[in-house]
């Protein structure tokens, strides 16, 4: 990671890249740098900014992908590390490659922000090419995630694994509240009723978040 | 944190929310009807084993606050597959979520009453019955002990306190001015505090002073002293609480006296006070058939109101038996079985072949001059069933003619004259009042005519069922301890709304100092955990010093007075 790249805000959120594609529902946006992107479940944000302002209007996303591919969809990667000796060597011996790949992230447009106020559902209109995407601070994060109004969004999402995606972003969510053992209960306790008849749909995500799981930091 | 203004009501869907004031929030309602209860949803965090059936809530509707009691207890999930298909709860934080959640318990409570509301000025009209149900989503809350004393009243100078709610330290006051307009049952099988219940319910009387007392003591429970199947094994009875509000009249005077009692009278019954109707009565106890019972009316038409059972009685067997029957048009054989049979029971000591002893003026002066009350001991005439009912039949008939006739006197004046309500307290009731012979004793008549003339029953028994219908369903307030027979308990809650669910409250009380109340003295039925009676301090609740208490009592009296 190549932290000059990473333009850091006013509030102390770092600026990950712009948006590419843009629809109500989801957005594309791209990285400055190669291996830059949020990790899968982290709550983006396009557009201005803190929510102290009136003329804050924003968007927020889920990230729910990550990729990395040539900029040239006709000219795919080959292999170049048969005599290096680790694979950070590789990079450094074609620094052309930082150039001819790029990583792009793709979010679910959960919420949007108009005249300071937060609203958890979709925004009228999606955010134009090129805005910028921020990386949400743990107040935006912890602001976002007290109320999960926007969870049937999430739900019902026609992308890939949208468990996955809830189950990492409440993990990561909790990381930030004050008790996060009592956050991961209140939040499983209302999702319970959005799964009312998939018991075991519900159980899947309370196996991912549930405390008792490697990887969870509290 | 919370500056979203576009989120409904808060971030999380709460129990604690808007809590009932000075209540334990329970859950909300979902669903439900007057007929059948409605249905609470508890909240998550808490445990269906916290709420027991029985147990009073209180329910905070739109417009008026409705009482009532949990009738059910049941468990639902959310998704039918649960039970097939149940999340992993091994895992605890799994288990945390789903729980009350997911997986959920459910009560359902019958609204009883609505304090409040649109037609009532600020609660002055007291509690109402429920006439509809509160709205969806009302919060339900376990009742506080203020909710309790709005429906059940405080203590005052008609308010007895009686016991306390299942699960809870509030007293409870049973309103014994109203109780006594009315005639009363206390039921229960043997030896689940029938006489405990009913000694506490005469206390309550004399303490309050609502009535005079005449009691039918057949195990000679209640006048000096009773026993107690506790520790103690006596308690005290009313005459050693009250002193000068109890005289002990004794059938007995050997037995009163090897007890230690010295009775104010010994009743004495005379041959020429018994009539026929009392014969009638003997009818199931002496085995006696329809024909040899009738019999002693064409007797007294042939002999004479005072001399009709002694003549017959000296009168020979034989031929002129024959004739007497053939005289009156009876069978002989039954009438001489009739002979055999009263001849055995007249030999009774207590029974004066002589002359009539008007144990009835007695009585009356104590309860309507004196304003005293009478409990009359059988002694060890109280296992004789024959002699119990020909007694308390005898006696009651006289005194209710006697009210009757005072209360005829009194209507007729200026009306400053009052009449001294008078309870009259039966045991074994069913053998006073069975659907055979209800319609014609004067029992029957008291508890049908009720309080016309200012007499009513406290009926105690075991057999509820054998109890005739129409007079069951004029008794205003019923105490029922535990009952197990389908037809008592049919019998008892014949005609309460709720039955179905009062039946299941019933059939689960414990088997000691619990009782089922229900009817007129009370808003709504309720279980009472009965107060305790026995120990220094109960007494001590009821005025009662010991001796100790008393001398100094006296000592300090006469110092301030020299």
């Amino acid at each position: 990671m190549n932290d000059q790249a990473l333009t850091r805000s006013e509030s102390g959120e770092f600026r990950l890249g712009e948006v590419v594609e843009a629809s109500t529902t989801l957005l594309t946006a791209q990285c400055y740098e190669l291996y830059t992107a949020p990790p899968l479940g982290s709550l983006v944000r396009c557009g201005t900014s803190d929510g102290a302002g009136h003329n804050d209007d924003a968007v927020y996303g889920i990230v729910y992908e990550v990729s990395t591919n040539s900029i040239d969809p006709s000219r795919r990667p080959i292999a170049r590390g048969r005599d290096e000796d680790d694979e950070d060597s590789v990079y450094e011996a074609n620094p052309q490659l930082s150039r001819l790949l790029s990583t792009e992230f793709n979010a679910l447009v959960v919420g949007h922000r108009r005249d300071g106020t937060l609203y958890r559902w979709l925004a009228p209109l999606p955010p134009r090419i090129h805005s910028f995407v921020y990386d949400c601070s743990d107040d935006d994060l912890r602001e976002f995630s007290s109320a999960l109004d926007f969870a049937p969004i999430l739900l019902s999402a026609p992308i890939v694994a949208t468990d996955d995606v809830l189950a990492a972003f409440l993990k990561r969510a909790s990381a930030v509240h004050l008790d996060p053992s009592g956050f991961l209960v209140r939040a499983g306790r209302q999702l319970t009723p959005l799964l009312g008849g998939e018991v075991q749909r519900l159980n899947g995500i309370l196996r991912r978040i549930a405390p008792s799981q490697a990887g969870f930091t509290a | 944190m919370m500056t979203n203004g576009g989120n409904r009501g808060g971030a999380w869907p709460q129990g604690q929310v808007g809590d009932v004031a000075g209540a334990r929030s329970l859950g909300m309602i979902v669903s439900g009807s007057l007929a059948e209860g409605v249905v609470v949803r508890l909240d998550a965090d808490r445990s269906i084993e916290e709420v027991k059936v029985g147990t009073f809530v209180n329910i905070q509707g739109q417009h008026m606050r409705f009482f009532g009691v949990v009738t059910d207890a049941a468990l639902a999930s959310m998704d039918p597959a649960m039970p097939t298909q149940p999340p992993d709860v091994s895992d605890p934080f799994i288990a945390q979520v789903v729980s009350g959640t997911a997986a959920f318990g459910t009560i359902t409570v019958e609204p009883m009453l609505t304090i409040g509301g649109p037609d009532s000025i600020a609660g002055l009209d007291g509690p109402q019955p429920a006439r509809t149900v509160p709205p969806h989503f009302s919060r339900v809350g376990t009742a506080t002990d203020t909710d309790i004393s709005a429906v059940f009243g405080e203590e005052d100078d008609r308010h007895f306190w009686i016991g306390s709610p299942l699960d809870m330290e509030t007293r409870l006051y049973l309103n014994i001015e109203e109780m006594v307009k009315r005639s009363n049952g206390v039921f229960g099988k043997s030896g689940t505090g029938k006489t405990f219940l009913t000694r506490l319910l005469l206390a309550g009387i004399l303490q309050k002073d609502a009535a005079s007392n005449l009691v039918f003591d057949m195990h000679n429970e209640y006048g000096w002293q009773g026993t107690s199947e506790g520790a103690t094994s006596t308690v005290k009875g009313l005459k050693q609480l009250f002193p000068s509000k109890v005289a002990v009249f004794s059938l007995d005077e050997q037995s009163s006296r090897t007890r230690g009692i010295n009775p104010d009278y010994v009743v004495r019954i005379g041959l020429e006070e018994i009539e026929p109707e009392d014969v009638q009565m003997l009818r199931e106890s002496l085995n006696l058939s329809e024909v040899a019972a009738d019999a002693a009316y064409s007797l007294q038409s042939k002999f004479g109101a005072r001399r009709w059972l002694k003549s017959f009685l000296e009168m020979p067997g034989g031929e002129e038996m024959r004739e007497l029957a053939r005289d009156l048009n009876v069978n002989d054989r039954a009438l001489s079985t009739l002979q055999n049979r009263l001849s055995r029971l007249m030999r009774l000591p207590f029974i004066d072949a002589e002359r009539g002893h008007n144990s009835v003026n007695r009585i009356l002066d104590y309860v309507q001059n004196q304003g005293m009350h009478v409990v009359l001991e059988f002694g060890r005439y109280g296992s004789n069933l024959a002699a119990y009912i020909l007694v308390a039949n005898l006696l009651t008939r006289r005194i209710y003619a006697r009210y009757q006739q005072l209360t005829d006197e009194a209507a007729g004046g200026d009306g400053s004259q009052t009449l001294r309500p008078l309870v009259i307290t039966i045991e074994e009731a069913h053998k006073f009042l069975n659907p055979g012979v209800a319609d014609q004793t004067i029992f029957g008549t008291i508890a049908r005519e009720m309080r016309k003339y200012n007499v009513t029953l406290l009926v105690v028994d075991q057999r509820p069922s054998g109890i005739d219908d129409e007079i069951m369903s004029q008794i205003g307030t019923k105490l029922t301890c535990l009952l197990d027979s389908e037809r008592d308990v049919d019998a008892v809650l014949s005609g309460v709304s709720g039955s179905r669910k009062l039946r299941s409250v019933l059939s689960r009380l414990e088997s000691r100092q619990q009782a089922l109340a229900f009817g007129h003295a009370l808003p709504m039925p309720v279980v009472v955990q009965t107060r305790e009676y026995g120990s220094a301090e109960s007494y001590a609740s009821f005025g009662w010093r010991d001796e100790r208490e008393l001398r100094a009592q006296a000592e300090r009296d006469a110092a301030d007075l020299f």
